[in-house]
């Protein structure tokens, strides 16, 4: 750990493709952040559970503390990859949201697929981004506010922290799979028009997000990447 | 040859390489990745993509060569070679990954093989050349000259 007067942020990467492993690592690494990479999610969970209990007295494999103790978990961000065999990102995604003591930590969701069912389902569930990939530096620059963020409601140690139902309307329906969907690489405007009308604004104190629809500048003729940023207003 | 006329012939293969499609901006991105504390990343992250590829090519043959072909298998090997290609900007290899996908949909093994020769084809393409863009910035390296990002 480093006796820095700036403590960095701890970023866990998890996707199964080693190249990209070694992409994400480097992109974080130079913009100064500590990183951690696994190649699945449960390896994933196993490492957040190790930080905050040293030895796993439960069988559940998800750490069991009380809400407001956040302390043993150093980990200021979780990125990863959707597509992923066994558990993909969102169900990773889900069970990070569902635990207690790792709700609070930020989730960014790395496709390679411009889907925008799955990217609002994601969105839905709780994460704070969605990048397309392949990842690029100007992407790992907007995770910044998101660990800040949270950083400074560990820092004011707030008491009640009410979740909203994170299910939208369509709580009976599996997310979308990984393979055979279909490839939207063009024509993205028509749809992504479509999600921005079908969210709802949440409140509540750490969840009241603009979603706002960038379109990267640059775009070369064959593929669009359109990006999805939860922003989170105080 | 001197350095500078090494670095001229770099440049230009690299341009040419870009222009050809061999290569896209995400080969750039990760060159500016790349620093004197990290001098070695690109050659180290392509290298990763040359082995993941060579056993994804592999895994491929294989399940196209099966009696009752399992789609859903060639599928993910193929999504992961495209994913490794985008990643490096390995343009024409990810673009075939893409027409190869369709045909997995369709269920079209006549067409999957197809794409299996274009994408090995594409593959040793861009393979051999970059090795030979390695080989030329070893070169300059070897003559003295700085990294020549």
């Amino acid at each position: 750990m480093g006796a820095a007067a700036e403590p960095r942020f701890h970023v866990l990467a998890v996707d199964d493709s080693l190249v990209d492993r070694k992409l994400i690592e480097r992109l974080l690494k130079i913009s100064s952040y500590q990183v951690t990479t696994v190649d699945s999610g449960s390896k994933a969970l196993e490492f957040l559970g190790s930080l905050v209990n040293d030895d796993r007295s439960s069988s559940d494999a998800l750490p069991s503390v009380s809400p407001s103790d956040h302390q043993g978990v150093d980990v200021n961000l979780i990125i990863t990859d959707y597509c992923m065999p066994g558990m993909t990102g969102y169900d990773l995604l889900k069970k990070v949201k569902e635990s207690s003591s790792l709700r609070d930590i930020p989730v960014v969701i790395m496709s390679s697929e411009n889907v925008p069912s799955r990217i609002t389902r994601c969105l839905e569930e709780g994460a704070e981004e969605f990048i397309l990939k392949p990842v690029r530096l100007s992407d790992v620059n907007k995770l910044r506010p998101h660990m800040m963020r949270t950083k400074k409601l560990k820092d004011q140690e707030q008491e009640s922290q009410e979740e909203p139902e994170r299910h939208g309307d369509e709580i009976g329906l599996p997310p979308p799979p990984c393979q055979h969907e279909l490839e939207t690489q063009q024509s993205q405007d028509p749809q992504t028009q479509q999600i921005q009308q079908s969210q709802q604004p949440k409140s509540g104190n750490n969840s009241n997000k603009r979603k706002a629809i960038d379109v990267e500048e640059g775009l070369s003729p064959d593929r669009t990447r359109t990006r999805y940023n939860g922003v989170a207003t105080f | 040859m001197d350095v500078a006329q090494l670095k001229r012939q770099l440049f230009e293969y690299t341009t040419l390489l870009f222009h050809e499609g061999f290569l896209d901006e995400q080969f750039t991105q990760l060159q500016q990745l790349q620093d004197e504390n990290n001098p070695d990343f690109v050659v180290e992250v392509v290298s990763l993509f040359f082995d993941d590829s060579e056993r994804l090519l592999n895994e491929l043959a294989k399940a196209l060569d099966q009696q009752n072909t399992d789609f859903k298998k060639v599928d993910a090997h193929v999504h992961q070679l495209k994913g490794s290609s985008s990643s490096i900007g390995a343009q024409r290899v990810q673009r075939v990954c893409i027409t190869f996908r369709n045909y997995c949909q369709d269920k079209n093994v006549e067409g999957c093989l197809k794409c299996l020769q274009q994408v090995k084809h594409e593959y040793s393409l861009v393979k051999n050349k970059l090795e030979t863009l390695f080989t030329l910035e070893k070169q300059i390296l070897a003559a003295g000259g700085s990294a020549p990002m």
